[in-house]
């Protein structure tokens, strides 16, 4: 699809970027789809096709097992089973696409929620001749829990249910019904066939009654810049940069990457967690001066006074700032085998601050299937998501989740092994 | 509060953010791990990782060694370029020799071991001599499906190893790098970057890559389906004859397993071009090492390889 030209035209101009996120049971036919826009956008390259159809021959297929490309690890192609997130890449002429590749089951919730952690869109599959399935309510719950903004419901094997409108349009409405009850601002519904084709790059000749876009088109055209929080600065040191040379003696500049809001030279600013004020002198880009500065860009931001900053404070506006808070309410998702539980103590990672964390109290479970909430629950077992009260040794200057997803979020790393072993999304701190 | 601006649609492009996340990456590195390293061959990856890592300590120097596993059979165009970035940056360089590590009975040299798999133990010798507690390397998961899996932080034991079905979830941009001792981390900035990324920041940044990269005369035969460069490394076996053609190289790595491709592209603008209608990719056309079996990238990778 990219041709030479535009690619060289696209090194200057501004080709952008969507990340989305893959959902669906083993058999909805996740792999193939994405074999398809893989194939269908020329990113799959001659090496790899030949390994994978030699694969499939060897394996005595009758056809090529465009699921080979995608597992990757040894232990996947010998079950035939996708064990664990994978990325994946591929690009038309005005965007690229990066594909969080989740397994459909074991361990579904953990790898959802790692996917589904940095996409702008979730892509849920339903088998047509299944309808909704517990997995596809399931994968809906979780990307509206991590508040990915744009989700996709792909009705997929059309072609095995005769493209049946009045399939689709059931389908369509028990999914709308269900989605009220989450937050899900945008959604799209488009039945297509994975393994024909239908309606994945190309608009399907059988189906004339669905006059919508193609999947590929509705994903290069989807609006994503709007989702981001350009009214809240949120500059989250990471880095003090102090060259101490000769040309740069009294460079003193603190590096971070804009995690809300639009930062200019001449803004006053409070630097938290001090609550000292100071006023933006200016900012560096590498090399370069720049007049602002706003999400995700990685940049260098100068303060008029000589006021201490270090990693894992954060410059914000001075009215409209987080209020530093050691005790958490959030959802966390339980990602290890040993239970999480009241007492507990972990460490925590939230923006680049890091502290110790005690669990006061397991509020509830939450049922992902049917948003049922057990407030009988003592613990959270591998894979579970609860609505937990945390105490945090430094005080995190956080924001609700649901206002921004940088500052909202924390992980929580288990002292002993080192392992991430939760999630979690602030709902408030205080 | 201030009403969201409209002016501006306040848009980065790919590139752009792409390159935002590997600074953030870098920066989050130096600023938690006590002795990083970068690993850099002086091939194009690792020269557009040394880059950003430039731009992301700028006006400070980068404030960490890079690290160079010389195989003794390294391209000299490559070397002269790596001691070219080098110098310009002001960093130090450390090389990890195999020739020495064979001397000193690190590995073995048995004569059928490719000197790729001989990197292994000499890279895992030399981190765990320096202290090395985090290794930036230029891997991208566009290169080969085992490596679509592979974390940016991706974990390694006391002996280097990597356990695919044990790695850590990785969720945001929040990167967990919790280390036992004498274990270490391999970081991965450009995980997310694809072979036209490179390229695209390659001549977006004007930056200087080593001139095998780009079409020139070369004395090469075919083996394999790959044309190989004929040297005294690397000499002709019976049935081979070599020949002049107008090629380049699409990876820099040992001499002996690396192939090149037919080519007229002088300028990064025309390898660009002729990237994008590519119909295979560079490890396919190129790399002899990663033939030997459906997993040889994952079995390398498991026992410490980058």
């Amino acid at each position: 699809m990219t041709t030479g030209e535009q690619a060289v035209e696209n090194v200057t101009q501004n080709m952008d970027l969507l990340r989305f996120a893959t959902a669906g049971s083993v058999d909805d036919g996740k792999s193939t789809l994405i074999g398809r826009l893989l194939l269908d956008s020329k990113s799959i390259f001659e090496d790899q096709l030949e390994a994978v159809e030699s694969s499939s021959q060897a394996k005595g297929y009758d056809y090529t097992d465009l699921a080979l490309l995608t597992d990757g690890l040894r232990s996947e192609r010998e079950q035939g089973i996708t064990i664990d997130v994978a990325y994946r890449y591929f690009a038309t002429p005005n965007r690229k696409f990066i594909i969080a590749d989740t397994p459909g089951h074991i361990q579904y919730t953990r790898n959802m929620v790692t996917g589904a952690s940095t996409a702008d869109l979730g892509l849920v599959l339903v088998d047509a001749r299944q309808g909704l399935t517990e997995q596809s309510r399931r994968h809906a719950v979780l990307l509206s829990l991590l508040r990915v903004p744009h989700l996709v419901l792909a009705i997929n094997k059309m072609d095995l249910v005769d493209y049946s409108q009045e399939i689709y349009e059931k389908i369509h409405a028990e999914f709308k019904q269900f989605a009220t009850k989450l937050n899900i601002p945008d959604l799209e519904v488009i039945p297509i066939s994975a393994l024909k084709g239908d309606n994945v790059v190309e608009r399907s000749e059988h189906m004339p009654w669905y006059s919508g876009s193609t999947l590929l088109h509705h994903l290069e055209h989807v609006h994503v810049a709007s989702d981001r929080d350009l009214v809240d600065v949120r500059f989250p040191v990471q880095y003090v940069v102090r060259p101490k040379s000769d040309d740069y003696h009294d460079y003193r500049g603190y590096a971070g990457q804009v995690a809300g809001g639009v930062l200019k030279p001449g803004d006053e600013v409070v630097v938290l967690p001090s609550g000292m004020t100071s006023k933006i002198s200016k900012i560096d880009r590498f090399d370069e001066e720049i007049d602002e500065a706003f999400p995700p860009m990685s940049v260098t931001v100068h303060l008029e006074d000589d006021v201490d900053v270090s990693r894992g404070d954060m410059i914000a506006r001075i009215k409209n700032a987080p209020k530093p808070a050691q005790d958490i309410d959030a959802m966390v998702c339980w990602m290890t085998n040993t239970p999480l539980r009241p007492r507990q103590k972990l460490a925590i990672k939230h923006t680049t601050r890091t502290g110790r964390t005690m669990v006061k109290d397991i509020q509830y479970r939450l049922d992902v299937n049917t948003l049922h909430r057990d407030q009988d629950a003592t613990e959270l077992e591998l894979n579970e998501i609860g609505r937990v009260q945390l105490r945090t040794t430094v005080p995190l200057l956080c924001d609700p989740y649901s206002k921004n997803r940088t500052t909202g979020s924390f992980i929580l790393i288990d002292e002993a092994t080192g392992v991430t072993v939760g999630a979690g999304m602030i709902n408030t701190g205080s | 509060m201030s009403a969201p601006p409209t002016h501006v649609d306040y848009q980065l492009s790919q590139l752009d953010q792409l390159e935002a996340e590997s600074i953030h990456i870098f920066r989050e590195v130096a600023a938690e791990f006590e002795k990083p390293v970068l690993m850099f061959s002086g091939g194009k990856d690792s020269i557009v990782m040394l880059r950003l890592a430039e731009k992301a300590f700028f006006p400070a120097k980068i404030p960490f060694p890079v690290l160079q596993v010389d195989t003794g059979l390294d391209f000299p165009e490559v070397l002269e370029t790596r001691d070219r970035w080098v110098s310009r940056l002001g960093v130090n360089l450390v090389v990890a020799s195999i020739d020495e590590a064979i001397e000193k009975g690190i590995v073995v040299d048995d004569g059928k071991t490719s000197r790729n798999r001989l990197q292994i133990g000499t890279l895992l010798n030399a981190i765990e001599e320096n202290g090395f507690t985090a290794a930036f390397g230029g891997g991208r998961r566009d290169e080969e499906k085992a490596r679509a899996k592979e974390r940016v932080y991706s974990h390694r034991d006391e002996f280097g190893q990597w356990d695919p079905k044990n790695q850590r979830p990785e969720l945001w941009s929040l990167y967990n790098g919790r280390l036992h001792e004498g274990e270490h981390m391999r970081i991965f900035p450009i995980s997310n970057w694809t072979e036209l990324d490179v390229w695209s920041y390659i001549a977006r940044e004007g930056i200087e890559i080593p001139s095998i990269y780009f079409a020139h005369q070369r004395r090469v035969f075919e083996r394999g389906g790959m044309l190989m460069t004929e040297t005294p490394l690397n000499p002709c076996k019976d049935g081979e004859v070599a020949e002049e053609r107008t090629v380049r190289f699409r990876t820099c790595g040992d001499i002996t397993l690396t192939g090149c491709v037919e080519s007229t592209a002088s300028t990064v603008e025309e390898i660009i071009e002729e990237i994008a209608v590519a119909r295979v990719t560079e490890r396919g056309a190129t790399r002899g090492d990663d033939k030997f079996s459906e997993a040889a990238m994952e079995d390398r990778k498991k026992e410490g390889y980058f």
